[in-house]
């Protein structure tokens, strides 16, 4: 057993971060409003698609008979097909996206657990199914898969300085989306995305920066250290590495977008210092083009 | 002391210290500065990258050089650097501070007593004793008051300069009667003297000798002439050099009776010149009121002129009888009159009538016999009032009747008639000669030429006071001139003519001489030792050697040869002295004084008076130590690029203070600005600051009740009342002024009273309160009540009567009757309604003033009534009980009204037309 006021605080450890993660991110999502999320043909669903008429071999359960009354011929009403479509997030949770140049602004890793959480909002206020990628969280449709995936994404264990996308578990021809700060190896994010696109999984990568990263405003001697610590630099002038490490920087930027470009996948990269709303819009667009 | 440079220091082996730069110089080169550590998750893209440069690990020369001149600065800091180091050697033996102590030596006085003082201080550190002898002021020779030094330290400020210049022959005796060995200091007052060189050889035979002086250079102001119809003054300087120039004023007393500038004329030495003049051409009224000439800002006597008669003018009006033989200018017999008085006084011509107008200091009768009684009552008034009627004899006067059986007034003696004529073709006898004057006469110490002679002249008849009133006679005793006192005036016969009919008085000197003895004249210049012969002469007002002028006391008076010959000393302290009529003023620079600067002999040091004091620069350095180092925290941050976001702002806010420590910030709002933004901001009820606190106090928490009262009960809601000055605040803020009377508040000046009138005319009000009313009744005779007519003398204050019981203030607000405050009388007045104003028929008021009533005056107390404190509890009891309560209330209402009323005029008052009004809308 354990002990009840251990498991209480535990718990409101654990919720804590919940309240606000779901907040910001239903607010966010209020600024995108949605119609159905139909796949514009009859099939299975809940919304009326249309009425034709009853053919042999229709049950005569699902003849409409208020329609048909109003006519000599029998009508069948048809509902329009909404399949769910299943979309994989994959939020870093490394370190590394625990970093916020200015207390004004919010961290990398609430920036994106933040728009993740309002796409899956708005994905499954579409009726889409929303999970991680890996075996964690499967996806799921309905508020309380809501509430599971804020519970994941807030539950920060020990982690690695710089994450790894997770493309295991990927069902065929989901959706999928990586956020992340890719500061790390890009090997693992080339392997991931190729993977994905082999088993035909489309979507988008978002690369999340704080403009500290961007501006790189640093200047006289300087010991540059990764946030878990395993990585150090150490520099005498750090006015000087500004050049080369902006060259760096966009070399990365380069790489992730061509990669992107030859998986069929789709890139953008989001500063903490901009609006939130309109990376949440780039990214509803960007899966909503990927059908 | 270590002294290096001129600069000494207090603990030299902390230099050493110095040494130890270039060892801190190599020390701070090679560690570079700490490196800052930054958490930053795009390490991962800076593996791998080198440092181009190497070299910047050092620290930067600039910043090592800021460091080491800092810690450069902390050394020689602690080092106790002085300037102008005081390494003197002490003195041994005694002392003796020797000061000129003349009115050269005045305008410096204070830093001399300084210069003094630090001797004698230093003299008591070193355990020497000391004398202060001041040479205007000698001790007794032979004997030097030697004491300890700060015992006569205590006594310095009661050592005075004196307005006159050592006594050479007894300064000589003084210094030649010393004896024993002591060291000099000499305060000399830079002025040349005949007597400097033998004292300083004497002094320089008991020891050394050391000498100050003064930069500054002497004026001396020359006693005003009279030129050409305009004054002459001039200066004189003892230092050529500089084109200098000097304001010259002239003071004296103005009609009012008040001493204040009357002239003013700027006088400029030439470069080089010693000497400057200046013409000042005044009116003769303005002229002969001046009384001194001083340079202004001269604090010495040298720089103050006295004036005398010497440049008084007096009026004289000539009245003959007889100026109908206009051919005989010789036989006038007024001719040597006016050439007697033409150069020394003012002549006025006209009949008796128009001259007494002109209120002249002397009138002549020559040979007038008679005049008529509005004349006579005219003359015998201004003669009581101090003037001097001068009458001659003639034949006119020979043969009229006057003052034969009775005194006449105008005459000081009865006469015989006809008279006498001795000496003529037709008479035995030779011509008379004069009698040298008596002793008490005006005329005593005037010598007598033997060529005056008399051959005719009125007799006076013999009278108990004929011998008292005789103040010249011929040789046979019988009276020559003759006077009388009338008042504060007198009345001189003269038995003789003013021509030289009868006598040849007329033609000789002394006929001046006397003029000028009786005052009917002025003498030119300064009169010798004969002119002044016989007189005693008292000091009036002496000058001390500030140029101050002070009242002469108990002086004794000095014979008028002393006088002539005086210069100023202890006995004939400079001044104005007063004979019979006379006066004659003695100034410190006279008409030759030259003034010479004292040249010393090259063996004795001369110092000047201004000292260069001992300088600690130990907290100057420090300072300057910590300045570098607050730098250098700055240039630190800048370099390890700490100095970025809010930082660098802040620490390019604290460098900008750093440098513009010493400057003042400025962009103040004035206080002007303020005082007008905060009485117009809201409408703001004020009271006049009286000077007495307690009633101020009261006013303000008076304003401050009847404030919170209007603010309850009414639209109107004020802000804090505001206390005004008269003299130095606008007024044009204001709609209302409270303005409580006390006894011995001061009166406004004239601009205040300018700006009072101008308010009360553009509708201000100002509410007068005695507070008296429960002792006195409006305009009785109370000190409050006194003093408000005072106050309200100059306002422009319309005729006023009791407040009628149709004013518009019974009913602006509330419907009063009774104007209560802490007293309840009835006495309060208004601005009078129109003579006009009648009461029409079905109205219940006349249609009163259209304005404001711009004071309302009254003694009822009313701040009291209304007076509340900080915590909103009402201050003074008003009557008894619930009736007390009923009267403060009625005050309250009675102050709503009096605000309603100032801030609505009539408006009440037109309110009774609205029935007609409505009436005539309606057809």
């Amino acid at each position: 057993m354990s002990d009840p006021a251990l498991l209480r605080a535990d718990a409101e450890g654990l919720a804590a971060p919940l309240p606000p993660l779901m907040a910001d991110a239903q607010h966010l999502a209020q600024s995108v409003l949605l119609g159905a999320h139909g796949r514009r043909r009859a099939g299975m669903g809940d919304e009326f698609w249309q009425y034709r008429p009853s053919i042999p071999g229709d049950e005569a359960r699902s003849i409409d008979w208020r329609r048909s009354g109003r006519s000599d011929a029998h009508f069948v009403q048809e509902k329009e097909w909404q399949a769910a479509q299943s979309v994989l997030l994959w939020v870093d949770a490394a370190r590394s996206m625990d970093f916020a140049s200015d207390k004004a602004l919010p961290t990398k890793a609430s920036r994106a657990r933040t728009l993740a959480m309002a796409l899956a909002i708005l994905l499954i206020r579409g009726g889409e199914r929303v999970g991680l990628s890996g075996f964690g969280l499967p996806p799921r449709s309905g508020q309380v898969q809501l509430l599971r995936l804020a519970a994941a994404m807030s539950d920060i264990g020990e982690a690695p300085d710089y994450g790894v996308p997770e493309a295991r578990g990927m069902l065929p021809r989901s959706r999928a989306l990586f956020v992340s700060d890719f500061m790390g190896d890009p090997e693992p994010v080339s392997a991931a995305l190729t993977k994905a696109a082999d088993r035909g999984v489309k979507g988008a990568i978002l690369h999340i920066l704080d403009p500290q990263e961007e501006a790189f405003p640093f200047d006289g001697r300087t010991v540059f250290e990764s946030i878990g610590g395993s990585v150090r630099h150490e520099t005498l002038k750090a006015g000087d590495l500004r050049g080369r490490y902006l060259e760096r920087l966009a070399a990365r930027k380069a790489l992730l977008a061509d990669l992107c470009r030859t998986t069929g996948w789709q890139y953008h990269c989001h500063h903490t210092g901009a609006s939130a709303s309109a990376a949440l819009l780039w990214l509803y667009g960007a899966l909503e083009h990927a059908h | 002391m270590f002294t290096l440079f001129g600069i000494g220091f207090t603990a030299p082996w902390l230099l050493l210290g110095l040494v130890a730069l270039p060892i801190l110089w190599v020390l701070l080169r090679a560690v570079p500065p700490a490196p800052i550590r930054r958490r930053f998750p795009g390490v991962a893209l800076l593996l791998g990258l080198t440092d181009e440069e190497q070299q910047s690990d050092r620290t930067p020369w600039w910043l090592l050089l800021l460091r080491t001149l800092a810690v450069a600065a902390v050394i020689l800091g602690f080092a106790g650097p002085v300037l102008n180091p005081d390494d003197r050697v002490p003195g041994t033996g005694p002392m003796l501070v020797l000061v000129d102590g003349t009115w050269a030596d005045a305008r410096d006085w204070p830093r001399r007593t300084d210069r003094i003082a630090g001797a004698l201080e230093e003299a008591a550190r070193d355990g020497r004793t000391a004398a202060v002898v001041s040479l205007t002021d000698l001790p007794t020779a032979g004997e030097l008051p030697f004491q300890a030094a700060d015992a006569w330290a205590a006594r310095l400020p009661s050592l005075a300069p004196k307005a006159w210049s050592p006594d050479p022959g007894a300064v000589q005796a003084w210094a030649e009667s010393l004896t024993g060995r002591f060291e000099t200091l000499w305060l000399s007052d830079g002025l040349a003297a005949d007597w400097r060189a033998p004292v300083l050889a004497a002094l320089e035979s008991r020891g050394p000798v050391r000498v100050f002086e003064s930069p500054r250079p002497v004026i001396g102001l020359k006693p005003a002439r009279f030129e050409d119809g305009a004054i002459a003054l001039s200066a004189v300087r003892a230092v050529g050099g500089q084109p200098q120039e000097v304001d010259v004023l002239g003071f004296g007393l103005d009609p009012a009776g008040v001493e204040r500038e009357l002239a003013r004329g700027t006088m400029s030495f030439e470069g080089g010149a010693n000497e400057a003049e200046l013409s000042l051409s005044l009116p003769p009224e303005l002229r002969n009121r001046i009384t001194r000439f001083q340079v202004d800002g001269w604090r010495s006597a040298g720089a103050v002129s006295l004036t005398d008669d010497g440049l008084k003018r007096r009026e004289v009006a000539l009245i003959s009888g007889r100026d109908d033989r206009e051919a005989l200018q010789l036989l006038s017999p007024t001719h040597y009159l006016e050439q007697a008085l033409a150069p020394t006084a003012d002549l006025i011509d006209g009949s008796l009538d128009d001259v007494l107008l002109a209120n002249p200091d002397v009138i002549v009768l020559a040979d007038v016999a008679t005049v008529t009684e509005t004349e006579q009552e005219a003359i015998t008034d201004w003669v009581d009032k101090g003037g001097l009627l001068l009458r001659f004899a003639g034949p006119r006067l020979a043969a009229s009747d006057i003052s034969r059986d009775a005194e006449d007034p105008l005459m000081p003696v009865r006469l015989r008639a006809g008279g006498r004529s001795v000496g003529g073709a037709m008479s035995w006898g030779e011509p008379k000669t004069l009698r040298a004057f008596s002793e008490g006469s005006p005329f005593f110490g005037l010598s007598v030429p033997d060529d005056v002679t008399v051959n005719a002249q009125v007799m006076a008849q013999p009278d108990p006071t004929l011998a008292e009133r005789s103040i010249a006679s011929l040789e046979d005793g019988t009276p020559l001139v003759t006077r009388k006192r009338v008042g504060q005036g007198q009345i001189v016969l003269f038995h003789v003519t003013a021509n030289a009919e009868w006598s040849t008085l007329p033609l000789s000197g002394l006929f001046v001489q006397m003029l000028e003895r009786l005052a009917v004249s002025t003498r030119p210049a300064r009169p010798t030792a004969d002119d002044l012969a016989g007189t005693t002469w008292a000091p009036d007002t002496v000058l001390n050697a500030f140029g101050q002028i002070e009242d002469a006391g108990t002086l004794p008076g000095i014979s008028g040869e002393d006088l002539a010959a005086a210069t100023p000393s202890p006995t004939t302290p400079p001044g104005l002295y007063a004979g019979d009529d006379r006066r004659i003023a003695l100034n410190v620079i006279g008409a030759d004084t030259e003034l010479q600067p004292t040249l010393w002999p090259d063996r004795i040091p001369v110092e000047g008076l201004a000292l260069a004091r001992e300088t600690a620069l130990k907290g100057l350095l420090l300072t300057l130590a910590l300045g570098l180092l607050a730098l250098d925290v700055i240039a630190s941050l800048w370099l390890a690029g700490r100095l970025s976001g809010p930082r660098g702002s802040v620490a390019a806010v604290l460098a900008l203070m750093l440098l513009s420590l010493p400057q003042p910030s400025g962009a103040q709002p004035k206080p002007e600005d303020e005082f007008a933004i905060k009485a117009t901001s809201e409408v703001v009820l004020a009271h006049v600051i009286t000077g007495d606190q307690r009633v101020d106090d009261i006013a303000q928490a008076g304003l401050r009740g009847l404030s919170e009262t209007l603010f309850a009960r009414t639209s109107i809601e004020p802000a804090e009342p505001i206390a005004v000055n008269l003299e130095t605040d606008e007024l044009s803020f204001f709609p209302f002024l409270y303005w409580p009377v006390t006894p011995d508040q001061p009166q406004p000046s004239q601009e205040a009273y300018a700006r009072l009138n101008t308010y009360l005319r553009t509708g201000g009000m100002i509410l007068f309160d005695t507070r008296d009313a429960d002792v006195a009744g409006f305009g009785g005779g109370s000190p409050n009540g006194r003093k408000l007519q005072q106050l309200a003398l100059p306002l422009d204050v319309p005729p006023l009567e009791p407040l009628p019981a149709d004013h518009v203030l019974t009913r602006t607000f509330y419907l009063l009757q009774d104007f209560p405050g802490r007293f309840a009388s009835r006495d309060v007045w208004v601005e009078a309604a129109p003579a006009d104003a009648e009461q029409v028929e079905g109205m219940p008021f006349r249609n009163l003033n259209d304005n404001v009533t711009p004071v309302v005056i009254g003694g009822n107390d009313w701040a009291a009534a209304w007076a509340v404190d900080e915590g909103g509890n009402r201050m003074f009891p008003v009557g008894r009980g619930y009736a007390g309560e009923r009267q403060r209330e009625i005050a309250l209402r009675f102050g709503v009204n009096l605000i309603m009323h100032v801030l609505t005029g009539n408006y009440k008052s037109d309110q009774v037309h609205v029935p007609a009004l409505l009436d005539r809308l309606g057809q």
